[in-house]
C-alpha cells in the first residue's frame, strides 16, 4: 500500500466532520474523530520491528515532477517516533476533548476540522523527504495552530495570540524555505536523503552558513526558542486539549525534529554546534526563570515548555559534537535528547490535561485563588504530582533518567576542545544546573500551590469536585507511562530511541543495534550527575520554601523593556508606517489613480517605442489626403474644442454629438458603410440619452480646480495624446506579419456564402464574439435598470467598527 | 492621410484624458465618449486607410478597404454605447444619492480606505 496517502487520511476525515456534527447531534463528534489517530497509531506501530533493525520504508506520490517536487513519506526511526507521538498523544487528546468540550455549547465542527488538519500537516512534516513539501506541511501546521488558538474568536486575547503565533512562526517558515532553496542549489536536489548523502561537499560552500542560519530561524521560531518564545505563552488562549497537543507535545517539537533531521548535514559547522547548544541552553534558563513568575497555571506550563524545549535543543547541539570528536562521553547527548523528548511529551501532556481539569472543575486557573484541592480531587492530584516530579527530575519517574543524562552531557561538554569550548565550556554545566534548580522550583510551585495548603474559601467561581472518569483517562494513561518508562527505559530505548538516534547520527552508527548506551537509574556515588541532582533538590527546596519572599523580584523588570513590548512596538510601528506610506499615494481620489495609469502608459510606451527602435514612419504607404477629409477633420477639431470649452451642459452635449457625426462621416470617407450607419444610429440615441440624463444632473462647474491641477491634467493628457499618435503611425507603418484580412476576402464566399465581409466576420467567423457582445450589452442594460429601480434601505451606523 | 488622422486621434485622446481627469462627473462621462471615438479611429487608421471600395464582394471591385478593423469597430461602437449608457445612469444615481457631482468629494472616508 502507498502509505504516503495515510498522511492525508485526517484531512479526508475532516471533510465529513461538519456533516457528522450537524446530523449526529446526540453523539459527541469527538468519538468519530478518535478513530483516525487510533487507526494511524496502530498502523505506524507495525513499523517498529523494521526500524528497530535500522530499516526504513519509502512511499512516493508525484506532485510536480518537472520541478522535482513530490510527496515522499520516508519512515525511519526518527520520523516513526514522531509519527507515533503525533497519533498517540493525538488519540489521548481527542479522548480528553470529548469530555472537555461541551457538545451543545461548542462549535465542535470547526474544532475537529482544525485538529485533523493539524494532524495531517504534522505527519507530513515529520515524514516528508522532499523539503518543498515539508515546507508546505510546516506552514499548514502554523495555519492550523492559528485557527485553533483563535478557536474562541470572540475573545480579544485569542485573536491576539493567534496572530502573534502566526506572525512569528510564518516568519520563521519563510526563512526556512530560503534555507531549503539554498540547500537545493548546493545539492541540486530537494530530497533530504540525497542532501545528507552529499553533505560533506557542502562545507565551505558560499551558501552553507546562510542556509544553516535560515534553517535554524525556522526551527527556533517553531520550537519557541529565545527570543522567539513570546508567542507560546499567548498561544495558551487555545482550548486546553490544543495546548496539550500542539503547544507542548507535537507542533513545538517540529523545530526539534528539523534540527535533528538536518544534523547530519549541518553538524560539521562550528556555528551549528554553538547556536543550537547556546540558544537551547539560554532558552532553558530563561524559560525556567520566568515560569516561577507566572500566576496562571497554563502560563507556568507554557514557560516550562519553552524551558524544556530549550533543554532538548541544547542536547541536540551537544549531540552534533560527535561529528567532530570520537570521544565516548559525547555520545549520550543525542540519546538523552530523544529520550527527554518522549518523556516531556508524556509528563507535560498529563500536566496540561490536569491544568484543564482544574480550570474545568473550579472555574479558574489563577494559582493565587487555588489551593487545598488535594482532598477533593485526589486522582488529579496524583497525576499532577507524578508529572511535576518527573518534570523536576526526581526518581522514580522518567524525567529523572533523562535529566541525569542531560547533566552528564553538559558536564561532558567541558572536555570538548574545538571551537573555544575549552574556554567557555564551564558555562554550560553551570547554566544547566541553575536552570534545573528553577525547574525544580516551578514544578513544586505548580503542583503544591494548586493542590496542597489551605483551601481559599469563596475565591473559586464554582464549587470544586473531581473530574468525570472519561476526562481522567488520558492523563492517567500518560501518568502510568511516566512511571512505567522509569522502570523499562532500555526497552523504550530499543524500540524507539535507538532507531531515532541512529537516523540522526549516521556517522556513528550504521544500525540501531550499534548503540551501546544502557540507561540506569543508579550510577554509584562517584557519578557527578548524582551530586548535581542532590544539589538541585536541596537548593530548589530552599528556594521553594522561601518563594513568597523573593517572587516579588520579578516585578522589578519594567514591562516596556520586555520582548513582548518589542513585538507590540514592531507590530504597531509597521502598521502605522505602512499606513502612512500607502496613504501617501493612495489618496482615495479617482483622479490620482487615473493620473498614475495614464502617466505610466505613456511613459512605458514611449520608452519602449524609442529604446526598441519601434518608431517607424513610412511616408510612402500613406493614402492621399482628400478635400472632404480635411474639411471633416476641421469640423471634428472644432467640435472637440467646443466640448472642452463649453460652459453649459447643452452645448457640451451637442458638441459631443457633432464629434460623433463627424466620426461617422470619416467612416463614410474610408469606405465603411456599416460603421457609418451604426455610428449614426448610436450617436443619435446617445445624444438623446445624454439629454435625458443631464436633465437630472447639475450644471457644469469646475469645482475650484486651480491652474496647477489643470496644468497637471493638461500635461498628462498631452503626453497620452502624443503617445497614441506615435503608436498609430508606427502601427500603420510597420506590419510585422501579413494581415489576416486576405483570408477573409478569399473565403467569405466559399466558406460562409456571404458578400458583405464585415457582416460575415461578425455573425459567422466571430459569431461567439458577437454573442458575448450581446451579453455585455444585456448586462449593462440590467445594470441600468437596477440602478434606476433599486432603492436600498438607508441604514445609519451600518459600519460595524463603530 | 494617415498622418492627419494620427494627429486627429492624438487630439481626441488628449481632450478625452483631460476631461476624465477633471473634477466634474459630467466631464468625465464626456471624456469617455471622446475616448471611444478616438479608439475607433485609431483601430481604423492602424489598419490602413487605402482601399477604393467598401469590403463587399462585387464583380468589379478588387481593392477593398480592410474588413477586419471595421468588424472590430462595429463591436466596439455597440459596447461603448452600453458603457456610456451605464455611466450616465451611474452618474444620475450617484448625484441622486450624494447630491454632488464633485469627484473630489466622492472618496471613501478614513475608516474605509
Amino acid at each position: 500500500m502507498e502509505f504516503v496517502l495515510l498522511i492525508f487520511l485526517p484531512i479526508v476525515a475532516a471533510l465529513f466532520i461538519p456533516f457528522l456534527f450537524k446530523r449526529m447531534k446526540r453523539i459527541h463528534t469527538g468519538w468519530f474523530v478518535l478513530a483516525v489517530p487510533l487507526v494511524l497509531f496502530l498502523y505506524y506501530a507495525t513499523y517498529i520491528p523494521s526500524t528497530m533493525d535500522g530499516g526504513h520504508a519509502i512511499s512516493e506520490l508525484q506532485w510536480i515532477p518537472s520541478l522535482g517536487i513530490s510527496f515522499v513519506s520516508y519512515i525511519d526511526g526518527l520520523s516513526l517516533l514522531f509519527s507515533l507521538l503525533i497519533t498517540g498523544i493525538g488519540s489521548l487528546v481527542v479522548l480528553y476533548s470529548i469530555f472537555y468540550l461541551d457538545k451543545n455549547k461548542e462549535k465542535l465542527g470547526n474544532f475537529y476540522v482544525y485538529l485533523l488538519l493539524f494532524m495531517s500537516a504534522m505527519l507530513g512534516v515529520v515524514q516528508s523527504d522532499n523539503v518543498i513539501s515539508l515546507y508546505l506541511f510546516w506552514e499548514l501546521t502554523s495555519i492550523s495552530s492559528f485557527l485553533l488558538i483563535g478557536y474562541w474568536y470572540t475573545r480579544d486575547r485569542s485573536r491576539f495570540g493567534a496572530l502573534k503565533s502566526m506572525m512569528i512562526t510564518v516568519f520563521g517558515g519563510l526563512m526556512m524555505l530560503g534555507g531549503f532553496v539554498l540547500l537545493g542549489i548546493m545539492g541540486d536536489t530537494y530530497s533530504i536523503r540525497e542532501l545528507i548523502a552529499s553533505a560533506p561537499d557542502f562545507v565551505g560552500h558560499d551558501y552553507f552558513t546562510l542556509a544553516l542560519v535560515l534553517l535554524l530561524l525556522g526551527a527556533f521560531t517553531k520550537s519557541a526558542q529565545f527570543p522567539f518564545y513570546i508567542w507560546l505563552p499567548d498561544a495558551m488562549e487555545a482550548p486546553t486539549p490544543v495546548s496539550a497537543y500542539l503547544h507542548s507535545a507535537t507542533m513545538v517539537k517540529a523545530g526539534l525534529y528539523l534540527v535533528a533531521r538536518f544534523t547530519p548535514i549541518f553538524a560539521f559547522s562550528e556555528v551549528w554546534v554553538w547556536l543550537v547548544t547556546g540558544i537551547g541552553l539560554l532558552t532553558l534558563f530563561w524559560g525556567s526563570l520566568f515560569a516561577v513568575k507566572q500566576t496562571d497555571l497554563k502560563a507556568i506550563l507554557a514557560f516550562s515548555t519553552v524551558s524544556q524545549l530549550g533543554l532538548i535543543m541544547s542536547l541536540l547541539g551537544a549531540g552534533a559534537i560527535t561529528f567532530h570528536s570520537d570521544d565516548a562521553v559525547f555520545k549520550f547527548a543525542m540519546f538523552a535528547a530523544i529520550f527527554h523528548l518522549i518523556n516531556h511529551a508524556t509528563f507535560k501532556g498529563s500536566l496540561f490535561m490536569i491544568a484543564g481539569i482544574v480550570d474545568h472543575e473550579t472555574g479558574t486557573r489563577d494559582i493565587r485563588k487555588l489551593g487545598g484541592l488535594m482532598s477533593i480531587m485526589p486522582v488529579s492530584f496524583s497525576v499532577a504530582f507524578i508529572g511535576s516530579m518527573s518534570m523536576a527530575g526526581l526518581p522514580p519517574f522518567n524525567g529523572f533518567l533523562s535529566k541525569e543524562m542531560f547533566l552528564q552531557s553538559m558536564v561532558a561538554i567541558r572536555q570538548f576542545e574545538l571551537f573555544q569550548f575549552d574556554t567557555w565550556g564551564i558555562l554550560f554545566p553551570v547554566i544547566a544546573w541553575i536552570a534545573s534548580v528553577f525547574t525544580f522550583v516551578y514544578s513544586f510551585y505548580f503542583v503544591f500551590r494548586t493542590f496542597a495548603g489551605k483551601r481559599k474559601e469563596g475565591q473559586l467561581p464554582q464549587e470544586p469536585h473531581e473530574a468525570p472518569v472519561g476526562m481522567l483517562v488520558s492523563p492517567i494513561i500518560l501518568g502510568v507511562l511516566v512511571v512505567g518508562i522509569f522502570f523499562i527505559p532500555n526497552l523504550v530505548a530499543k524500540w524507539l530511541i535507538k532507531p531515532a538516534v541512529a537516523a540522526i547520527q549516521p556517522n556513528l552508527y550504521s544500525q540501531p543495534g550499534d548503540i551501546d548506551i544502557h540507561v540506569a537509574a543508579w550510577h554509584g556515588f562517584k557519578s557527578v550527575e548524582l551530586w548535581l541532582t542532590v544539589g538541585v533538590i536541596i537548593v530548589g527546596a530552599l528556594l521553594f520554601i522561601s518563594l513568597s519572599k523573593w517572587q516579588k523580584v520579578y516585578g522589578l523588570q519594567p514591562a516596556k523593556f520586555s520582548l513582548n513590548a518589542l513585538y507590540d512596538g514592531m507590530m504597531s510601528f509597521s502598521e502605522k508606517g505602512m499606513n502612512r506610506i500607502s496613504r501617501f499615494y493612495m489618496t482615495g481620489l479617482i483622479r490620482t489613480y487615473m493620473i498614475y495609469i495614464f502617466a505610466f502608459i505613456s511613459v512605458a510606451v514611449l520608452v519602449i517605442l524609442f529604446t526598441q527602435d519601434a518608431f517607424v514612419v513610412d511616408m510612402d504607404s500613406f493614402a492621399h489626403i482628400g478635400v472632404y477629409s480635411v474639411i471633416n477633420a476641421v469640423i471634428l477639431l472644432l467640435a472637440v474644442c467646443f466640448v472642452l470649452l463649453s460652459k453649459t451642459r447643452l452645448a457640451a452635449i451637442i458638441a459631443l454629438g457633432a464629434v460623433g457625426y463627424s466620426v461617422a462621416l470619416f467612416f463614410v470617407i474610408f469606405k465603411a458603410p456599416d460603421l457609418a450607419l451604426t455610428q449614426l444610429v448610436i450617436e443619435t440615441v446617445s445624444v438623446a440619452l445624454f439629454l435625458l440624463a443631464f436633465k437630472h444632473l447639475p450644471a457644469l462647474k469646475d469645482h475650484g480646480e486651480t491652474v496647477k491641477t489643470k496644468m497637471t491634467n493638461g500635461i498628462v493628457a498631452i503626453g497620452v495624446g502624443i503617445t497614441v499618435t506615435l503608436v498609430a503611425l508606427s502601427a500603420h507603418s510597420q506590419k510585422l506579419i501579413p494581415s489576416i484580412a486576405q483570408y477573409y476576402k478569399d473565403t467569405v464566399k466559399t466558406e460562409a456564402g456571404g458578400g458583405n465581409i464585415v457582416n460575415v466576420i461578425l455573425v459567422d467567423y466571430r459569431g461567439f464574439d458577437t454573442l458575448f457582445e450581446i451579453a455585455v450589452l444585456s448586462i449593462a442594460g440590467i445594470g441600468v435598470l437596477g440602478m434606476i429601480k433599486l432603492r436600498l434601505g438607508r441604514k445609519e451606523n451600518s459600519d460595524e467598527n463603530k | 492621410m494617415e498622418l492627419l488622422m494620427a494627429i486627429l486621434i492624438g487630439v481626441l485622446f488628449t481632450a478625452a484624458v483631460y476631461l476624465i481627469l477633471s473634477r466634474s462627473l459630467l466631464k468625465v462621462i464626456l471624456g469617455t465618449g471622446l475616448l471611444s471615438h478616438g479608439a475607433h479611429l485609431l483601430i481604423l487608421t492602424m489598419g490602413g486607410l487605402g482601399g477604393s471600395a467598401p469590403p463587399v464582394l462585387d464583380k468589379e471591385a478588387t481593392n477593398f478597404a480592410d474588413p477586419l478593423p471595421q468588424a472590430l469597430i462595429l463591436t466596439a461602437i455597440v459596447i461603448s454605447f452600453g458603457v456610456t449608457a451605464f455611466m450616465l445612469v451611474l452618474a444620475y444615481r450617484t448625484y441622486g444619492e450624494h447630491k454632488t457631482d464633485n469627484m473630489n468629494l466622492m472618496r471613501g472616508n478614513d475608516e474605509h480606505d
